[in-house]
């Protein structure tokens, strides 16, 4: 049976996290098929036609999908689920938000996060921040997925041609509505798909302080991410957040400065390729994951890190 | 306004996990055990409303073992009014009790109790579902404020303010609604002794699965569990000299 891969957009363009959750969806079965529902989304069904291994493209078009709303999203996918074995998402905040509504719709039991397909029914998962893994069979005849996209290589964005269709709209169910997004846009890359990321924590000890790991970040090309203290500290955005409850990175170097180390933190981080530490205190529960671990105060080593690459 | 939050207890977030030898889970006997931090959040967040005159009634509701009634119990000594206990020995992180079945519980006192909105935990952080809030919603067919970081309620309406990837967005939600928490909602406030001694007096109700007719046979099984490839610490460099040469010359990321 196809399988049913739901795309994140804005319309226009196609979120690079959908690609990962292509690769899971193929190692599942060959014959996978995209869902682009949205408004005026012509462009984001046009690009997710040329996606790399993809047969099949429904677009559904509505004024009340514009945003992402759960509420009018859930029945739309739920409507065009008919026929497909499973139902795949990545596992970003719109995936998360949209996906268990869509599951409890058609009574199936949702599996989150995967890292591993073992089979059609058999997946891995982190479990506790990571610190288990859990594999599980599902009984469900419908299958219901989120999609951890750093588990999983993004297929092509192009040199696919699927088939494009139209699918059904639901109306909208009048229960929400879009008020506003308070973007935390930069320049930078994208933090979930950066190849290096240099991220701060309570260690900088204020907004302004934080603000070296900016030049630190330009040097380097790099995203920037944070502790959840660094968060709750109000140094940066809450979607810098890396960890158990935030985004989860694997670049090819994450550098962390000033951050000790908490599980929950380390369950956003600890696939990276190469993990660098900077703090002063050597006895740090980060250096037990870094490849290269530098004991300094970053007040000292930040500067003459930035200067001397 | 009355408000129903659900609070689970799990593994204290402080507690390093074991994964059993024979690979069939993690091990929970003799671990500290508390309320879901998300919960906790919730619970302050209902009580926050109810000091203001918004809410008049915090019921707390867990699906758990009988221990499970000592969170209920952290909850009413924060400020929750009464608790409903749906006893089950089942497991709660994996291979009992699903997040599908504490949705399903969930609705069955929701409609019984009517509230006029539920405010829950996004996540539980043994099996980090991030589930049970929005299918919830869904069977309910009510709204759903996801991830909240702020929530506004006004009448017959709630505004919320959610932490998504692209960063805060707003949504204006039709009541009764679901609300799941996220970290930046509020800090939870600590209980002091007289509060727990007082808690012991108010109702905790206990009832059973099968009262409210649900069917806790999980969709899931587990085929094991097992530890994480462990990631072995390297080398300590000596300066940011010896870090960035490693960087070129080893490891060759930059
Ligand atoms: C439910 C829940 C969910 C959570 N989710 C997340 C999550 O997703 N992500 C996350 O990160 N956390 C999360 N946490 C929080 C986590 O438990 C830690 O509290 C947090 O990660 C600590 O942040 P930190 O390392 O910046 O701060 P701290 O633990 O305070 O560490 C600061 C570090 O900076 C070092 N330092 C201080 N000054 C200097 C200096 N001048 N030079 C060099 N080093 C210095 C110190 O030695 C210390 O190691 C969560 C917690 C809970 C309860
Ligand atoms: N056994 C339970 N009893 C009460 N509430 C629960 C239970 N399991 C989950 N919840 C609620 O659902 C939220 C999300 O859990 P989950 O979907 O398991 O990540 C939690 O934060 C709780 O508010």
């Amino acid at each position: 049976m196809p399988v049913l891969v739901i795309a994140q957009h804005n319309n226009s363009t196609i979120n690079p996290a959908t690609l990962n959750t292509v690769t899971a969806a193929r190692k599942i079965d060959a014959d996978v098929h995209v869902l682009v529902a949205g408004s005026d989304n012509q462009a984001a069904a046009d690009a997710a036609a040329k996606i790399h291994g993809v047969k099949k493209v429904i677009k559904v078009d509505a004024p009340e999908l514009e945003k992402r709303l759960a509420e009018n999203h859930a029945p739309v996918i739920a409507a065009n689920a008919d026929g497909y074995s499973h139902i795949l998402a990545p596992a970003t905040t719109f995936g998360k938000n949209v996906m268990p509504r869509v599951a409890a719709l058609l009574d199936t039991q949702q599996i989150s996060d995967i890292i591993d397909v073992i089979d059609g029914d058999t997946f891995k998962r982190p479990i506790y921040g990571g610190q288990a893994i859990a594999e599980v069979k599902s009984s469900d005849s419908q299958k219901v997925i989120t999609v951890r996209p750093t588990a999983f290589d993004a297929v092509d964005a192009d040199g696919g041609s699927a088939e494009a269709s139209d699918g059904a709209a639901s109306g909208d169910a009048g229960l929400s509505s879009f008020v506003g997004l308070e973007a935390s846009e930069s320049d930078r890359p994208d933090l979930s798909s950066a190849k290096i990321v240099v991220s701060g924590g309570r260690g900088f000890g204020s907004k302004e302080n934080f603000a070296m790991i900016e030049a630190l970040a330009d040097k380097l090309g790099a995203a920037i991410g944070a502790s959840r203290a660094a968060v709750d500290s109000g140094y940066v955005p809450n979607d810098y957040q890396v960890g158990q409850t935030g985004k989860v990175v694997a670049p090819e170097l994450y550098i962390a400065v000033g951050i000790s180390g908490a599980i929950q933190h380390l369950a956003g981080m600890k696939d990276s390729k190469v993990i660098v530490a900077i703090n002063k205190d050597e006895e740090a529960p980060i250096f037990s994951i870094a490849d290269y671990g530098l004991v300094a105060d970053l007040f000292d080593a930040v500067p003459e890190l930035t200067d001397k690459l | 306004m009355k408000v129903l939050v659900p609070i689970k207890r799990v593994i204290d977030y402080n507690v390093k996990v074991r994964v059993k030898a024979d690979n069939s889970g993690v091990e929970l006997n003799n671990v500290k055990m508390s309320m879901n931090p998300f919960d906790e959040i919730a619970v302050e967040e209902a009580i926050k409303l109810k000091e203001v005159g918004k809410v008049t009634e915090i019921v707390v509701v867990s699906i758990g073992p009988d221990k499970a009634a000592d969170v209920m119990r952290t909850a009413m000594a924060m400020g929750a009014d009464r608790g409903i206990l749906v006893k089950t020995d089942a497991a709660l992180d994996l291979g009992g009790v699903e997040p599908l079945a504490v949705a399903k519980t969930l609705k069955a006192l929701v409609d019984k109790e009517s509230p006029d909105f539920v405010i829950m935990g996004k996540q539980s952080i043994d099996d980090d579902s991030n589930q049970t809030g929005q299918m919830l919603a869904a069977l309910l067919g009510w709204a759903q404020g996801t991830f909240a970081s702020k929530v506004v309620l006004g009448d017959g309406k709630v505004d919320v303010t959610r932490e998504v990837d692209g960063g805060l967005e707003t949504v204006s939600l039709k009541l009764p609604a679901v609300i799941t928490t996220d970290l930046r909602l509020n800090e939870p406030r600590y209980v002091k002794l007289p509060d727990i001694m007082k808690a012991k007096k108010k109702e905790l109700e206990e009832i059973t699965p099968e009262d409210l007719d649900v069917d806790y046979t999980p969709r899931l099984t587990v085929v094991s569990v097992s530890e994480p490839p462990v990631r072995s610490g390297g080398v300590k460099v000596a300066s940011v000299d010896e870090l960035i040469d490693k960087l070129k010359n080893e490891a060759k990321v930059i």
